[in-house]
């Protein structure tokens, strides 16, 4: 037996090894081309594509001046009631000749709960508007004397969405608006930090829409760098 | 006061007798012969335990008992069920209020939810109070607490199926609640949802998860807990010389001196 160790020394890869390879390799393959697009379609379509449904609010003539109005409307008419959102609207007369308006989201700042106006909601006032598609945009005037108040942890804001007591953490949101042929449009949701001065003279401080929850001043909003697309 | 106990009188087995045992014992000799399964039955029934084990220790079997009436009422609810928004809350109400013990089913799994969920805690109350957690088990404690999350999921995807007021605003401000998460928060609810808003996906994604995807993992979980507990043996109260985390000097060498392994209890040891 001459060369016992020089067998040693050749580098062997035995066929066991290359169907271990073999099989781990493809299984890997096969596992990941499974599993990507399998991933990606349970979290991508909650980011992608989302989009702000323009409402129309009916004619602003209908807005009695310094009068709040809770406005109830679909925003994706082709989901359904789901997708049924609540405004308080007020008319704040004219600005420099142009209509302006208060137009406060009703999903509390701290977890999104519908805050409620403290104060009379006047049912028997209510209108019913038809929009073009056969829509409905019901609006009922109401006066929330004192401000609007959350029914699930006691939040508190005033008649600008400022917040007064409780858990939230900034003021209400706010909708974008536009008035197109005499008829008021919401437009995108924004979030507010804080509003001061009031009606149409309020100077608000404006950011993008964020979660109910999420700081979008001061120190705490550190902790949220980057949003999700919201739309 | 000594009593002759006479001396045990075995009759004859008839020839009928002997017959209808060989039927019943060949199929289970057919199945074990097989696969085994028998063998491995009787040894995880008849398993040593510490001759102490206590009423505490069955709290385990009460939650997997739980879990099971979960499981098999939670697949007759399903067939009933329609998981979107305009149908949701109609065939929920036509559940309890039209179909016959419909309403009976729905409450064992309503209720059954809460009674699943309060003996998990106590189950891991007695781990706790038991020090069973120690060397060599801590696995079979993380096992356990990942299924007290998922356990708890089910209850956060379960409770808005039902989709009336309270199942919404709760659903709402648990996902918000998850959304105030350091960074990844506003994804997390974001996915949570199905989209930036509740929306039809959401509660077709929570009835999947409540019913396919935790439902599983928690059955393959349970399924380790138990091969755990097993493998190790359960632990002896805290009161036993032979309790959770006590050397024991006497021990052989193949438990390295580590107490709670199997082994026989004290009434065991001192010949009882
Ligand atoms: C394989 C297991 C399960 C299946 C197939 C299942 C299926 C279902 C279905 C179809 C519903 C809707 C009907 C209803 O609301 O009454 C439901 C509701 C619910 N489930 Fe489950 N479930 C399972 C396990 C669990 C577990 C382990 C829990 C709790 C920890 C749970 C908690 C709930 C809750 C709280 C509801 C709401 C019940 C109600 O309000 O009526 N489920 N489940
Ligand atoms: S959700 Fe409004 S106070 Fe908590």
């Amino acid at each position: 037996m001459p060369e016992a160790e020089s067998e040693e020394e050749i580098d062997r890869f035995p066929r066991s090894k290359f169907l271990e390879g073999a099989t781990l390799g493809l299984g890997g393959v096969i596992g990941g081309l499974v599993t990507v697009p399998v991933l990606g379609f349970a979290v991508a379509p909650a980011f992608l594509h989302q989009h702000t449904h323009n409402v129309d609010l009916g004619p602003i003539g209908d807005f009695t001046e310094g009068q709040f109005v809770v406005a109830t409307f679909m925003v994706d008419p082709a989901a359904g009631e789901v997708s049924r959102r609540t405004a308080y609207v007020r008319n704040n007369g004219l600005l420099k000749n142009l209509p302006s308006f208060t137009i406060l989201s009703n999903r509390c700042a701290h977890l999104g709960c519908p805050v409620q106006p403290n104060g009379p909601i006047f049912q028997d006032k209510e209108k019913i508007q038809k929009i073009k598609g056969g829509l409905e945009v019901r609006l009922i005037p109401t006066l929330p004397a004192g401000g609007f108040g959350c029914p699930c942890h006691g939040g508190q804001y005033d008649t600008e969405g400022n917040r007064t007591a409780g858990p939230p953490v900034r003021a209400l949101d706010r909708y974008e608006y536009s008035i197109r042929n005499g008829n008021l449009w919401l437009g995108k949701t924004y979030s507010v930090g804080k509003v001061k001065g009031q009606g149409a003279n309020a100077q608000i401080a404006k950011y993008p829409l964020a979660g109910p929850g999420e700081h979008v001043d001061g120190i705490e909003s550190w902790l949220y760098p980057v949003d999700p697309p919201h739309g | 006061m000594a009593v002759a106990t006479p001396p045990p009188t075995r009759k004859k087995k008839s020839a009928r007798r002997k017959q209808l045992e060989a039927m019943i014992l060949y199929p289970i000799d057919w199945l074990e012969e097989r696969s085994g399964l028998v063998g491995g039955i009787k040894y995880f029934l008849f398993r040593k335990v510490p001759g102490d084990t206590n009423w505490m220790q069955t709290l385990g079997s009460a939650t997997l008992t739980a879990f099971l009436v979960q499981t098999v009422t939670g697949v007759i609810l399903a067939m009933y069920y329609k998981p979107d928004p305009e149908n949701a809350y109609k065939s929920i109400q036509h559940i309890t209020n039209d179909l016959t013990l419909g309403w009976l089913v729905r409450g064992m799994h309503r209720w059954g939810a809460s009674v699943f969920i309060i003996l998990m805690f106590m189950h891991m109350g007695r781990v706790f109070l038991f020090g069973a957690y120690k060397y060599p088990r801590e696995l079979n404690w993380i096992v356990g607490v990942l299924l007290l999350a998922l356990g708890m999921l089910e209850g956060f995807t379960g409770y808005l199926l039902p989709w009336d007021q309270t199942a919404y605003w709760a659903t709402i401000v648990g996902i918000n609640l998850n959304g105030t998460a350091p960074i990844l928060g506003p994804f997390l609810s974001q996915f949570l949802r199905g989209g930036a808003e509740i929306g039809p996906d959401t509660i077709a994604r929570f009835y999947s998860l409540h019913m396919l995807l935790l439902p599983g993992g928690i059955m393959a979980l349970i399924g380790l807990h138990l091969y755990l507990v097993v493998r190790l043996g359960v632990t002896s109260p805290p009161w036993s010389p032979d309790a959770a985390g006590s050397e024991r000097v006497d021990a052989p060498a193949a438990t390295n001196g580590r107490s709670g392994l199997v082994r026989p209890g004290p009434r065991g040891r001192n010949g009882g």
